[in-house]
Order: C-alpha cells, then structure tokens, then sequence
C-alpha cells in the first residue's frame, strides 16, 4: 500500500510538473497580456506600458520568469493578483466557500434524486416511469442553464417574488437563512441540469448489476426483493459511480461557470473567467495548479475507496 | 423622461475662460451636482449600484480601468473637479487657481495653489499641503508603477509654503494641466511612510479625503462603502453605498426590473431594451451622453489605405443612418468628428456624411481602381482587400461587421472579418499596427480639455516609433502645428479655433471613419436623486457624494 502511494505520488509530481510547464507556455504565448486593457485610456502611452511592463517583470525571458514562479510555489509563495495585488491563495480561498456551498448543495441534492431515479428506472425497466426519466434527462442534458437559469429568475423572482433574483446574500445581513434563501434557485437550476447524468449512470450500472449470475442466486435464495435491491444490486451498482464522484470532485471546486454568472454568485468559475478575461497570469497558473491537484487527488480518493469498498480490488 | 442630456457649453464659453473658472466655482452647481444645494442631514439609507466589471485597483494612481474610477471618486477628492459644463470648481483646493487669482502665472509656468484647512484624511490625520507633494513625486518616482504622468512630468520645483499653501513651477506650457489635476487624486503621504509604493497596505485598503470610505470588499462579489460623516464638503447623504458586479448586462438587467440593485451604471441598458426599459414603472431611465466614439480605424501604413480615394469611397458607402438606426435603435448621435458635441470645442459645421453607393463607385473608378475578375477593386498590384478586427463576442459590432461587408462588397471591396479576444485585440495587435483596420470605440479627451496630441501627432505612433497613442500612425502636418499651438495656450477663445481647424484636417483625411458618439442609457429606481451625466468623466459615481434618496 505505501508503495503504491509513493509511486501515485512522484507520478503525481511530474503530472504537475508538466502541466505547469504547458500552462505557464500557453499562457505567455497567447498574444496580448496582462497590459493590454490599458491601452485604451487615455495618456496612457507605449512607453508607460512598456516600463509598467518592466517593472512587473513581464519582459524577462520566459524560462526565467517561469523559474522564478515555480521556486515561489515550492516555497508556498503562489504569487499576487495583477488585478488587486494580493496573494492568489487568499483568492482561491475567497471564491472556495461559494463554490463549495453551491456545488455541495446542488451535487448532494443530484446524486440523491439522481440515484433514486436511476435505480427505479433499471428495476422497472420499459416502465412509465422509466420513460419519463429518461426524457426528463434528455431535457435535462440538453437544456442551456443559462436560460433555465433566466427562466427561473423570470418565474421565481420577477413573476411570483418569491426568491431573490440572484447574490450569495443581501449586504448587509448574510446570515445562514438568508444564504439558504439566495441558495435555492441556483442550487435548484444546477441540481436539475446534473440529474440527468447522475440518473443515467445509476440506471446503466444498476442494469449491469440486476442481470449478473449472483442477484439471481440471491433471489433464489428466498431473500426479499428489497434486501436484494439495496444489499446486492445497489451495493455493487455504486461501485462505478464512486469512480464518477471521484472524478467530479474537481468539477465540484471548479465551479459552476453559467450558473455563477446568471446568478451573480462569486464562485471560482466566475473567478476563472475573470482572471482569463484580464490575463491575471498568477491567478490563472494558480488555479490551474489547484484543479491540477485536485483532479489527482480525486482520482486517488476514488480509487482508495472502490479498493475499500470492493474487496476484489488490490491497489499493489 | 428626458432625452439626450445636452449642455449649452457655447452660450458658457466666457466661463471656460480659466480667469474666470474661479469665480464661477462660488456659482451654486446646478440642481445641486457639485452638492452645494442641498441642507446637510445626517447620512441615511443605502444605494445598490450594478458595474459589469469589478473595480479592484484602489490606489488611484496604479494602472486601472474606468470602472475603478467609481471607488476613487467616492473615497478620494482631486484639488479641482469638473462639473457637466466643463466648469472646474474647488474640492481640496480653497479656489481654482487661475490667472486672475494669482494661482497661474500670465505664461503658465508657475502655479500657486491655496488648499482647505478643514479637511481630514479617513484615519482623522489633517490634509496638508505635504499630501499634495507628496502625491505629485509619487507620480514621477521612477519605480512607482504610475498609470499616468501625463502633465506631472512637467512639474518641477514643489514647495511647501504652509500647510494650506503650495507651489511648483512646469517645465513647459502645457494648458490641459488643470483637466489633468482634475483627475489626480490626493493620496495621504503617512500611508506610504517606510513602505515601497507599489506594495503598500494602503493600495487594498485605501484612506482617502472623500465622501465615503472603503468598509468591506468581496471579491467577485461586490464593495461596501461607508458615508464619511467628517467630509469637509456637502454630502454624503446616503450612509452605504453598495457596488455591485454583475458581469452579465441581461443579468444586469434582469436585476434591474426584480430591483434587486437600485442603480444600473457601466456598461448601461442595452439600446435593445431601450424602448422596455423606459415604460418601467417607478424606474427613471435616460439617455447621456458619453465622450467615446464609435469608428472605423484605418491602419494608414496598409498600401490601401495610403490613397485618400480609398478612404472617401470606403466612407461615402458606409451606411451610417442604417446602423443607427437599425442596429443601435437610434439611441447615439451621428458624428462627424472625435470631439464630444457637449465639448465647447466641438465643430458643428463639418461637411455632414453622405450615403452613395454610385458616388463611392465613381470615385474609386476615377482612382484607377479597377475591378478585377473576382470583382474585386486593384491598383499597382494592391487588392482593395483586407481585415475589420474587433473584440469577439461583441455581437452588435459582430452584425456591424456584417453590415459594413455587404455593402463594401457592392463597391468592389473584400472586408474580412477578424475577430479576437479583448486581451489580444487591443494588445501588441492594435498598438503596433497589426491589424488592417479595426471597429473600435474611443475617447480622445482627458476631462474637459480639447488635448488629443497623444493620438493625432505624428510622432505619437509606437508603430513608427513614437511613444502615444497615434495607433492609426496618421501624419499630417498641419494636425501637428494645431496640436502643438493648441497645448500652449490657455485662452479658450484663442484655442478654440485651433481645435476646430484640427477637427476640418481630420474629417478631411479620414484616418478614421466615424460612426456615432457614445449615448449610454442607465438606469435607476424613481426617488434616486443625484445621478447625473458628465461628459467629462468616464464614471456614473463620479459625484456619488451628492446622490440621495426623496
């Protein structure tokens, strides 16, 4: 087991390594710059730009820069915002608790209905219900969630006055019932749109279960069909679907981009958008760093839990 | 409901006169803008106002962008601000200086300038002429990394005559100075003590003279700002004032109409919701005007571009009145010219533009432009083919594009549209001249003053080599003398004239082709008193000091 951690590690490592080096190219290669909204105002000449520039350290060479940014990281230093100069993690940090709130929310409301409905679906398979699922998913796959998003808003908040139209919280007050209050259309909009995956992915693994040799034996057993649901067919149907949520947990921190932005939610998608929008290189290189290691640690997690879960399996 | 706000400025023009400027600034400001109307009460009740981008440089003097200006107003003051008619009028300074008073010398050079011994920093320390000194050296320290230093680099020579008294002398003649302290807001010198500038505490949590002070801030969310109940002028009277970024205008909006923010400020009502929007009931929603203007911009160092034919041809089948009207709902004015119309220095009586598809076919015809087998115009081996860049995403400009295309076509030309990202669009592409010609919206002006030598002058190209912002590398010679004679009067009367040959030189030779100038629609709950256009600053919170709930 150590062995294997250790090997997932240094893997891990150059994963991180190569992805910083691809991101940080990328990035300085793209034409324009951090600079280049200022060209605009007025009085604000090349030569400006070009000693703004200078002292920032944007014209050293690239593999300089690039060098001097990862021993700042080895160092736990991930470097400060051009936009508002203060130090990236504090930011990451800042945008965290919205995402996590929201995504958290909305993700534990979807995998619940999500898997109920999936199951249901697989065991009542060609059923009225089944069908119906499905075509809710479809709907649900296929629906843009920046206009479910406004069609909310338009019914919820315009039409009925129900729920605000948008913010974490009304300035000013901020306490949790106001925030579950924000939290609901945005939550709901989200959880709606993601059903539809979860729901389908139960219903294929529950599927895969319900026609294997030892359901049947455990039927024959004389077991109720609902000890045989949830002991043999949804214990072992779950396995593929934690490897899913492994592979959502970054997803998860990442944001939700569309509904952050209609909803005027200050999570880390609306976080991403912005900083790509101003080339905030540091803000830029220290997400992509933490998604990084999220999308690793996810996995990881994932997989040491299916091995916990699963006895069949062994990481060695 | 009114319409465009328009200022009579050429029945003012005997106050522009800057010996005159100071006694106008004892004239109380009109319905109350610069807040001397109204009795002070004490602060009370909160505004929400929506920004579709997020203010976060607070140090006025880092580089930033307009909507950062909507802090620095509200928590800083300059020593003169700038009023709608292009009036200066005192803010930390006692009077505006001026020729008159003593403040300017008769040649401009030496300025002599009284401040107010009542006003205080947010941290309760006194303003003092050392603040004033101290902000002007910080401009021209070598390793601060200044935004601007347009005009102070002339200053030399700052002497602290009293705490309420100082003076500096200018290196040159330069008469948009008083525009440019206009907008140099006074930073506290204690707050830099011992600290390197570029990364001092102060620069996130910024102490200013001004009517609010900077209470919270969420990042991406929004900031909260405080009345300053020791403010030395009139004001404030609202007790918060909430900035909110919504970086989505249907979103925006939409929060508009649910009233969930109580003010919808930069980027505006779109011209689409125009007609919606107005009929809303309890919601006050006008028209302004704005100092940008909408262009075609010519690369003038493309072979195509070098024939002035090309350029009157391009120009006479531009179908002006149809975009507006088809495209912008007929919400901006027309123009002929970079200068606002509110600009007492704007020419009215430019050769108004013409729509003629024939005319622009007989006039390239009569160049020697002839039509290929493609049916596309050359001369001497040059294709009157060629790229329109703008930001993408942009989808009114995007059908703008498509527009000006379709009709080009009709008269042999080949327009391809290019579209890039915003920090790629106006990076190294626009200010090194890669592009052919671009579909851009500018403001020439800073403030009030009709200066726009960093973008006409010859020698302001950084593609020949300049260093301003002549990004269309135009040169003309004339232009040039106008610019320079222009910069180094101080008589209004003597300017104007200048400027308004300047304005004939360049509609004549079209480095640009002008579409319309910028109307911008915000919007705000009936009771919200305050708000009100200013053609001479780029920011809706410009005077948040006197906005107030009736």
């Amino acid at each position: 087991m150590t062995r294997y951690l250790l090997s997932r590690f240094w893997q891990s490592l150059v994963l991180l390594l190569l992805v910083s080096v691809i991101g940080f190219l990328v990035l300085n290669l793209m034409p324009g710059g951090p600079l280049s909204q200022y060209t605009r105002t007025p009085g604000m000449t090349r030569e400006m730009l070009d000693r703004i520039a200078e002292q920032m350290g944007l014209n050293r060479p690239l593999p300089v820069q690039y060098a001097d940014w990862a021993w700042n990281l080895v160092q736990g230093d991930w470097g400060k915002s051009y936009r508002d100069g203060r130090p990236v993690l504090t930011i990451i940090g800042d945008h965290l608790f919205a995402t996590l709130l929201l995504m958290g929310v909305s993700t534990f409301f979807a995998i619940v209905i999500g898997a109920w409905m999936g199951i249901r679906s697989a065991v009542k398979q060609g059923s009225l219900f089944d069908h119906s699922a499905t075509v809710i998913a479809m709907v649900g796959f296929s629906v843009p969630t920046f206009w479910l998003g406004l069609i909310a808003i338009f019914i919820f908040s315009l039409w009925l006055g129900w729920l605000p139209a948008g913010n974490m919280y009304t300035v000013g007050d901020g306490s949790a019932r106001d925030i579950a209050v924000h939290l609901i259309l945005p939550a709901a909009t989200l959880a709606l749109v993601s059903v539809a995956t979860w729901s389908q992915y139960m219903r294929t693994a529950t599927l895969d279960v319900i026609s294997q040799d030892f359901v049947r034996t455990a039927r024959t057993k004389g077991l109720t069909p609902r000890r045989v649901l949830m002991k043999h067919i949804v214990g072992n149907a779950v396995v593929p679907m934690i490897t899913l949520a492994g592979m959502q947990l970054p997803t998860l921190l990442g944001g939700a981009l569309v509904t952050e932005t209609v909803f005027t939610w200050p999570g880390m998608g609306r976080l991403f958008l912005d900083s790509l929008g101003y080339q905030d290189y540091p803000v830029i290189m220290g997400l992509l760093m933490f998604s990084a290691i999220l999308v690793l640690a996810g996995n990881l997690l994932a997989d040491l839990a299916i091995a916990f879960i699963d006895p069949r399996i062994r990481l060695d | 409901m009114t319409d465009t706000t328009q200022f009579t400025l050429n029945r003012r023009k005997t106050l522009m006169l800057m010996g005159a400027a100071g006694l106008t600034s004892a004239v109380p400001g009109i319905g109350g803008l610069r807040g001397a109307a109204f009795a002070k009460d004490a602060p009370s009740g909160q505004v929400i106002i929506g920004f579709s981008q997020e203010p976060t440089v607070f140090n006025p003097h880092m580089p930033h962008i307009e909507v950062d200006d909507g802090i620095h107003y509200a928590i800083f003051d300059p020593l003169v601000d700038v009023d709608p008619d292009g009036i200066f009028y005192p803010l930390l300074a006692a009077e505006v200086p001026t020729v008159e008073n003593g403040g300017i010398s008769a040649d401009g050079l030496n300025w002599r300038v009284k401040l107010r011994d009542d006003a205080r920093w947010h941290d309760g320390t006194p303003f003092a002429a050392e603040d004033v000194k101290f902000t002007l050296d910080l401009l021209n320290d070598p390793d601060f990394r200044a935004w601007r230093r347009v005009g102070t680099e002339f200053v030399r020579d700052i002497e602290v005559v009293s705490p309420t008294e100082i003076t500096w002398r200018l290196e040159q003649a330069y008469a948009p100075f008083l525009a440019i302290l206009a907008s140099t807001f006074i930073v506290p010198k204690h707050a830099f003590d011992g600290v390197d500038p570029n990364e001092a505490p102060f620069n996130n949590a910024p102490i200013g003279t001004g009517a609010f002070k900077l209470k919270n801030r969420v990042p991406g969310d929004h900031i909260e700002l405080e009345a300053n109940t020791d403010y030395f002028g009139d004001g404030p009277y609202l007790e918060r004032a909430v900035i909110k970024y919504i970086p989505d205008m249907t979103v925006m909006y939409t929060q508009f109409k649910t009233g969930d923010i109580d003010m919808l400020a930069l980027q505006w009502i779109t011209p689409d919701h125009y007609e919606e929007a107005r009929n809303l009931p309890d919601r006050v929603v006008e028209i302004v005007g704005n100092p940008f203007f909408e262009s075609i911009q010519f690369n003038m160092e493309r072979p195509q571009f070098k024939d002035p034919a090309v350029r009157q041809a391009l120009y006479l089948a531009l179908d002006k009145p149809s975009i507006i009207e088809a495209l912008y709902y007929d919400v901006p004015p027309v123009t002929e010219t970079f200068m606002p119309r509110e600009s007492y220095y704007y020419n009215d009586a430019l050769p108004a533009h013409e729509f003629s598809i024939d005319k622009a076919n007989a006039l390239l015809d009569e160049a020697g432009w002839a039509r290929g087998a493609d049916g596309v115009r050359e001369k001497d081996g040059v294709r009157l083919a060629f790229r329109n860049s703008t930001t993408s995403g942009n989808e009114l400009r995007e059908q703008v594009q498509q527009f000006v295309q379709q009709t080009w076509a009709e008269i042999g030309v080949e327009m391809e549209i290019s579209n890039l990202p915003p920090a790629v669009m106006w990076g190294d592409f626009w200010s090194m001249g890669q592009y052919d010609t671009t579909l851009v919206g500018l403001g020439v002006l800073a403030g009030p003053d009709p200066d726009c030598s960093d973008f006409f002058r010859s020698d302001a190209s950084p593609a020949l080599g300049g260093t301003g912002q002549n990004y269309w590398a135009y040169q003309n010679a004339e232009a040039d003398d106008l610019l320079a004679r222009g910069a180094s009067l101080f008589s209004p009367e003597e300017r104007r004239p200048l400027y308004l040959r300047l304005q004939e030189v360049i509609r004549e030779d079209l480095p640009f082709l002008p579409i319309y100038q910028y109307a911008v629609i915000p919007g705000r709950k009936a009771g919200l008193e305050g708000p009100h256009g200013n053609i001479n600053n780029r920011i809706d919170t410009w005077n948040l000091r006197s906005w107030r709930w009736v």
